[in-house]
């Protein structure tokens, strides 16, 4: 029952894309390739570049801030860690349109932080933030950073502290516990938080429009176009489908890595010290 | 067990699809002028703030029809939902003209039936004969307007009047201008300045605006679709292409916001209201549609959401005061119509979403 | 010490981060004027207009009620998939397929489900929403719980049964205990994604019960207006309120 829920609705659009589009939108069932000929257009592969370098970048910071948060929350007393962890959600309850406003008022030329920086003789002329690349990368950064923090919560928190406790009274620098205990055993964390990221960092649409000021399209913006502008389903869901391929590989490669890693000689050299 | 749902799955996509495109020739049936409209309950999508604010029970007291209205941001949103082949639920839906054209030539619409809207006599003569519906056989327009540059007298050196002064800015007015990101909007000043129409499907002509853009977007503050007005009454940009009912919501906060229609002329938009065939209330829908055309309820659309409205009969009971603060609002129905209607372009529609697309990442 | 506040200074950074913008929210919600971007000065008028808008209280009360079952219902089955999977499979496509939908574009989830949906001639609404809800958000906590079994010492199990626990007593006392932290962190990713999801919910839900997301999208057609910043302040209120609360009775119910 859950996997007609799930495979269902994927295999009805991706049926779409072997299909063509009607005079006036809908499907017409003439079977070809057509639309994925359509693919190979340089534009449309320069838009999917251009989306796979902003979701590598938006995934790099993501880890860069969430993994010595998550490390801290887990830190924390364990009453303070719920604390902590609803406080990182907290902010994605209210609607993400309003959080998403709120960042252009930061921004721009006019904004918040330009008002502050000159404020304090820190710059004279203000910074153009808002409608650059940048911004839609801090955009997505605040969207999907909890997406990071919280599958390296769940996997640090798993963690023996007694592992820890052990390496450090053997006399291990908290830098080397770091590098050979408690890093190796976050990694299938590490690796579904990327994965986390960086797929809806690509798809989303909203963001690249609202904060990069229509200059900036990610393959998010084409699929939608695609359907609600175009109504060219079929090409739309042969877009969707070059991307669902991609995410799948990005996921079969996660499994793989993270079974690599957490079951390899890594490991078992850790607990053999341990 | 998988092996066998995606075999049933194929078969099921096409049951669907065959569905969809058969779904008018099914449900239609015809209207009965005698039925009890009271034993009915509407559903009407219409865009957010875009009616009075008490119309469903100001509807439900003089007509005793049950009905509830809904809201949709965009067209491209309804269009979504309206499409897929699922009984949306919804018994009128507030579109606008190509895309009313677009849900016919689907086979999604009911015809009007005209012996039921007699407010249809309300309506300028010029908006019964508008292009993407002549007669307005399955859709009755509710407020119209054309696009143009809405920008700040006090913060430009002199007015705008052409097209050429947005794409080709002057150098102080660079990056402080702004443009519709909606494809047959973002191409419309190139292709007027350039002389074609706003419904052209020649892809040279396409290639020639493109090119232009490209250019153009080197000196744009951005693309924008729903803040323009914003931007503009906190000085951030001067000038933006706007539709001119939304230049409205500029003027209102700041008076020195002005609007103009460039002297190489524009589009003409009509939204409209439609029914859809697989409505099973078409006769109260067709009693919607017609206490929508009353004068009072148009004057209020006109004076309060500042949208020109077809409706003869309704723009004579528009406070005078109102027009003078909004002088887009005077724009008579022959100076509307000389402005080219922007229908639907069916085949070639995609090549203006490619267009858009190939603009904004260029 | 020196260590220990190292290791907060980037709890702070992230905390800033999260908050400078849920500020801004704050703040204009007592703009007099009703453009986001142009302060025209203080006002509370904004707060009492929230109550009046029954588009605004139908939608939250619609909301929360999908949140809700989503939650449980997400945080249950993906638990128990996750469990499954680890056990009985190895290779990494069924796990990439259980996960899969939580990254699909939503866009395409939306229009797939409402085919669907119709296909099986079911009548749109609330429930169909969290149907659409559950999918993708039991795929969250299936991965993120997965991440978390992967670290677990299966010997614990094995010395339950050992010691004549029966399969199901294990799993009870146990496994799940030990699944408690990815748990909570899916529990709280499933409510906080179906709170403010639009694109599935507007496809998949009726005309007649909207959700809270979109009766807001409906209305910023004109931008971010001070009622919908008055709204999310409150929200936000209640919800710290809650929290505290909820830190309070386990702070009680520990002492005694």
């Amino acid at each position: 029952m859950l996997l007609v829920f799930v495979l269902a609705p994927l295999v009805l659009i991706l049926g779409y894309s072997f299909f063509q589009r009607g005079r006036f939108g809908g499907v017409v069932f003439n079977f070809s390739f057509d639309n994925f000929a359509r693919l190979i257009d340089p534009l449309y592969v320069n838009v999917i570049m251009t989306s796979v370098g902003m979701g590598l970048v938006v995934t790099i910071l993501a880890l860069a801030l969430g993994y010595p948060t998550a490390l801290a929350i887990v830190r924390l007393s364990p009453k303070w860690r719920t604390i902590a962890l609803v406080a990182v959600l907290l902010p994605f309850w209210t609607n993400f349109l309003v959080r998403t406003y709120a960042w252009i008022l930061l921004l721009n030329n006019a904004g918040w932080i330009n008002q502050a920086l000159q404020g304090m003789g820190v710059i004279h002329e203000p910074l153009t933030m808002l409608y650059t690349p940048q911004a839609v990368a801090i955009g997505l950064l605040y969207m999907y950073l909890p997406l990071m923090i919280l599958p390296l919560y769940s996997s640090l928190a798993s963690q023996d502290a007694q592992l820890v406790e052990a390496a450090t009274n053997l006399g291990a620098s908290p830098w080397r516990v770091f590098r050979t205990v408690t890093f190796p055993m976050s990694i299938p964390g590490v690796l579904t938080g990327c994965v986390f990221v960086f797929v809806p960092a690509m798809s989303n649409f909203v963001i690249p429009e609202l904060l990069g000021g229509g200059k900036t399209v990610l393959i998010g913006n084409l699929i939608r176009d695609q359907f609600l502008k175009a109504r060219d389903w079929p090409f739309g869901a042969a877009l969707a489908l070059v991307l669902t391929l991609l995410l799948i590989a990005l996921l079969v490669a996660q499994q793989r890595a993270s079974k690599r890693l957490t079951d390899g000689p890594e490991e078992r050299k850790v607990s053999s010290r341990a | 067990m998988r092996s066998k749902i995606i075999p049933l799955l194929v078969v099921a996509t096409f049951a669907t699809t065959a569905l969809t495109s058969c779904a008018g020739a099914t449900t239609s049936s015809a209207l009965d002028p005698s039925a009890d409209v009271t034993k009915q309950t509407l559903v009407v999508s219409n865009w957010a703030g875009y009616y009075p604010e008490g119309l469903a029970a100001d509807f439900e007291a003089a007509t005793g029809i049950k009905i509830t209205i809904v809201n949709h941001a965009t067209n491209e949103e309804i269009m979504g939902k309206l499409t897929t082949g699922a009984d949306s639920g919804i018994d009128v839906a507030f579109v606008s003209g190509q895309y009313a054209q677009a849900l016919n030539e689907a086979g999604l619409l009911q015809p009007m039936e005209k012996s039921m809207i007699p407010n249809e006599k309300n309506l300028y003569t010029e908006a019964t004969t508008l292009s993407y519906d002549m007669g307005n056989n399955y859709s009755i327009p509710y407020a119209w307007g054309t696009t143009g540059l809405c920008y700040r007298s006090d913060l430009m050196p002199t007015a705008p009047t052409s097209w050429n002064d947005l794409l080709n800015p002057a150098p102080e007015l660079v990056g402080k201008t702004t443009m519709l990101s909606t494809e047959r909007w973002m191409a419309l000043p190139a292709l007027k300045a350039m002389g074609m129409s706003v419904n052209s499907t020649n892809p040279d002509d396409l290639a020639k605006v493109k090119t232009q853009l490209l250019t153009t977007k080197k000196t744009l503050l951005a693309f924008d679709d729903t803040t323009f007005y914003s931007k503009l009454i906190s000085g951030e940009s001067v000038m933006a292409e706007a539709w001119d009912g939304w230049c409205n919501y500029g003027i209102a906060e700041d008076p020195n916001i002005k609007f103009v229609v460039p002297s190489e002329g524009s589009d003409l938009w009509v939204d409209t209201m439609t029914v859809l065939k697989s409505s099973q209330n078409k006769e109260a829908a067709m009693a919607f549609v017609n206490y929508i055309l009353e004068a009072k309820t148009q004057a209020w659309v006109a004076e309060n959401i500042l949208y020109k409205v077809p409706n003869e009969a309704a723009m004579k009971l528009v406070d005078p005061a109102v027009l003078a603060s909004y002088p887009n609002l005077t724009m008579t129905p022959a100076e509307l119509l000389k402005q080219e209607t922007v229908i639907d372009l069916g085949e070639f529609s995609p090549q203006y979403t490619k267009l858009a697309t190939e603009v904004m990442a260029g | 010490m020196r260590k220990s506040r190292l290791a907060k200074f980037p709890l702070w950074l992230t905390y800033t981060f999260l908050y400078v913008p849920i500020l801004v929210v704050v703040i204009m919600s007592f703009n007099a004027s009703k453009n986001l971007f142009v302060w025209r000065g203080f006002s509370l008028e904004w707060y009492p207009a929230v109550f009046a808008d029954g588009a605004i209280m139908t939608g939250l009360q619609n909301t929360l009620i999908v949140a809700t079952s989503v939650t449980i219902l997400a945080t249950a089955i993906g638990t128990l998939m996750a469990v499954g999977i680890h056990r009985y499979t190895r290779g990494g496509l069924i796990r990439a397929f259980a996960i899969a939908p939580a990254l699909l574009p939503d866009l395409l989830m939306a229009v797939g489900l409402l085919s669907l949906f119709s296909l099986l001639s079911m009548t749109l609404g609330l429930y169909s929403v969290i149907i659409a809800h559950t999918t993708f958000a039991m795929a969250f906590v299936t991965a993120i719980v997965l991440a978390r079994l992967a670290n677990l010492d299966p010997s614990l199990e094995e010395a339950s049964r050992d010691l004549g626990a029966s399969a199901a007593r294990t799993f009870w006392r146990v496994t799940l205990p030990q699944l408690a932290p990815g748990m909570i962190a899916g529990a709280l990713l499933s409510f906080t994604l179906s709170l403010d999801e639009f694109v599935i919910a507007f496809f998949t839900t009726s005309p007649t019960s909207p959700t809270l997301p979109i009766a807001i999208y409906s209305m910023v057609r004109f931008g971010v207006t001070p009622e919908i910043n008055a709204l999310a302040t409150m929200l936000l209120l209640v919800s710290v309120l809650t929290v505290i609360g909820a830190q309070r009775l386990t702070r009680i119910t520990d002492s005694l």
